[in-house]
């Protein structure tokens, strides 16, 4: 009568056997997971740039990142991000932090950690990848922009004479307080 | 072409659509409820439901298995209770919970899925499921009878969609990813510095302001209060820039990213679901190849696209098949996949993946997979049959391999 159906049931021996199989065997990956592992495997760091895996190396969706600018305003400082990918990644974006230190004198960043870039709201596509974000990250602290501020009183700074804001980054990476707001050091 | 491919006319399909085919409904919401309905009285007669939601006061304009007296009952429950006592014959068994706690087990027991979902989540969840159900054989031949067909209804307002996914064989929802348009999103400065809109003003008070000052608790889309929190400050951030038109509808409808619904285009999606149900599971006729969109806004227009399968999709291609010995290490089975027809030349540094589990990495993880090279595969994987999942860059995309270890 149906032909898909009745192959089938010629078959339902042969596949309950299979699944005992498989029931044996590891996790199916999501489409996210199998994403995570072409980005990670992809992924070529320059040397400002650390990645660690807390969870281990099979949880790919949680993880930190860690930039230590060599050049620009930042020089010498050390600032981690914590990224965590949604099951629906790369159709949605990564969700990204800035955890250590927090908070960071950082006019695209406000004084919770979250990051103004746009390729991680507005303008993500899910051709970009970790690595796009990372070297969004990494461009965030070379060239610090005032236009679209989400620290008020940093951007003006910046803005209006970027040798203080120069100083005042050099003092908050040692940890200090900026007005009423105390930024504690790099780790 | 009218009559499906394999079509025998015969007094035996009504029996086999009452007693024997054996349908899941996903979802006994708007589309849920419509799909039972017409399933049941199309003559299937052994009907499974299953959502995770509770009956609310405002599904009862347009999810009619419900009545006032039923809210804050389980809707997968009390459709089943109402489909059987409403139409004779049919046996509707409900399931109280959540797609993810059932096991491939469940599914594969379906003749035949539909989906009558809100979200791109479970959608992508039941068809990764589905599809890791195909088999496929050493010349990369699908085995018809590991497919379990999909068929997904989705209604937006006046707009909605049909479509019927023959899991190897048209594509499947990672396939067409992109037909869903990405969220709305605005830029964080923007919400912070320069709102222009209402919905930018509830944005703040649901992103920026919630975390800053109830750091501990996540904001709850469906606690009335944490809604009401967000309402009184958006309206005051609101003032502050003179912007009018802070709602309490409005500010459900952004942070809940509700989609308005309208009984009418359930039903037509609905019925166009059911009717593909029936057409694929009897041949009776050739079915919908493979997707339909309804626009019901300004008159009534529809269209059926026939998208292509994307051949290389990580959720659904064929990929290679290989069989090695149970003393090849992964270094080992690296180099056989290399060299395997299909890729050579395309493949210089592979990194390849088990499911969950990364077998050796290239990228940051290489130092900490490196171990696993000289390790036998079997003794990685724990079995003797798995699909693993290659990258390399010079691949355009993942590349599927079924491994078997004989």
């Amino acid at each position: 009568m149906i032909k898909l159906f009745s192959v089938k049931e010629k078959q339902e021996r042969e596949r309950r056997e299979n699944a005992e199989q498989a029931k044996a065997g590891v996790k199916k990956a999501s489409a996210s997971e199998l994403r995570l592992q072409k980005d990670i495997s992809e992924l070529n760091l320059p040397k400002q740039i650390k990645i660690a895996f807390p969870d281990g190396p099979n949880k790919l969706n949680r993880f930190i990142i860690i930039v230590s600018p060599d050049e620009g305003y930042y020089k010498g400082g050390r600032f981690s991000f914590s990224f965590n990918m949604p099951d629906t990644y790369p159709h949605d974006p990564p969700k990204v932090k800035c955890e250590s230190p927090r908070p960071v004198y950082h006019p695209n960043i406000d004084l919770e950690g979250n990051v103004c870039l746009n390729i991680l709201r507005e303008d993500w596509k899910p051709v970009l990848s970790i690595s796009s974000v990372v070297y969004g990250l990494q461009f965030l602290f070379l060239d610090p922009n005032p236009d679209d501020p989400l620290n008020k009183d940093a951007a003006k700074v910046l803005a209006s004479d970027s040798r203080q804001f120069q100083i005042n980054v050099r003092r908050s990476m040692g940890g200090c307080y900026i007005g009423n707001t105390y930024f504690p050091p790099c780790k | 072409m009218l009559v499906g491919p394999g079509f025998e006319p015969s007094e035996a399909i009504l029996p086999f659509l009452r007693e024997d085919c054996r349908v899941l409904v996903i979802g006994a919401g708007g589309l849920g409820c419509e799909l039972l309905k017409d399933l049941a009285l199309l003559a299937f007669g052994n009907i499974e439901v299953i959502d995770m939601d509770t009956i609310d006061v405002s599904n009862l304009n347009r999810q009619f298995l419900f009545r006032m007296k039923d809210v804050g009952k389980p809707k997968a429950v009390v459709a089943a209770e109402r489909i059987q006592e409403r139409i004779e014959g049919v046996k509707v068994v409900p399931h109280f919970g959540r797609i993810e706690d059932k096991s491939p087990e469940f599914y594969k027991g379906f003749h035949i899925i539909v989906l009558g979902l809100d979200s791109v989540e479970a959608r992508s969840w039941i068809n990764e499921t589905v599809c890791g159900f195909l088999e496929y054989d050493d010349d990369g031949q699908l085995d018809l009878s590991t497919i379990k067909p999909l068929v997904d209804g989705g209604t937006e307002g006046f707009k909605g969609h049909a479509r019927v996914i023959l899991p190897g064989i048209t594509p499947c929802f990672a396939c067409t990813m992109w037909l869903f348009p990405p969220q709305v999103k605005f830029p964080l400065c923007t919400l912070a510095e320069t709102p222009r809109t209402p919905v930018h003003c509830i944005e703040y008070a649901h992103l920026i302001q919630w975390p800053k000052e109830n750091e501990i608790v996540e904001f709850d889309v469906d606690n009335v209060e944490h809604l009401q929190w967000c309402h009184k400050n958006a309206v005051k951030r609101a003032e502050q820039f003179g912007i009018g038109g802070v709602t309490f509808s409005l500010v459900q409808g952004v942070v809940k990213n509700i989609i308005p619904a309208i009984a009418s285009t359930n039903a037509i999606v609905a019925a166009a679901c059911a009717t593909e149900v029936l057409k694929t599971v009897t041949m009776c006729c050739a079915g919908m190849d493979n997707y339909m969109m309804y626009m019901g806004a300004e008159g009534i227009y529809t269209h059926t696209v026939k998208y292509e399968k994307d051949a290389e999709c990580p959720v659904c291609s064929s990929g290679i098949s290989l069989t090695i010995s149970e003393s090849k290490t992964l270094a080992e089975l690296i180099d056989v996949v290399s060299a395997h027809a299909s890729v050579k030349g395309n493949i210089s540094a592979p990194s390849i993946s088990c499911g969950s589990m990364n077998l050796y990495m290239h990228g940051p993880l290489e130092e900490a997979t490196r171990p696993n090279l000289q390790r036998k595969v079997k003794d990685l994987i724990m079995t003797n049959k798995a699909t693993l999942a290659i990258n390399d860059k010079k691949l355009p995309r993942t590349l599927r391999l079924n491994l078997t270890i004989a």
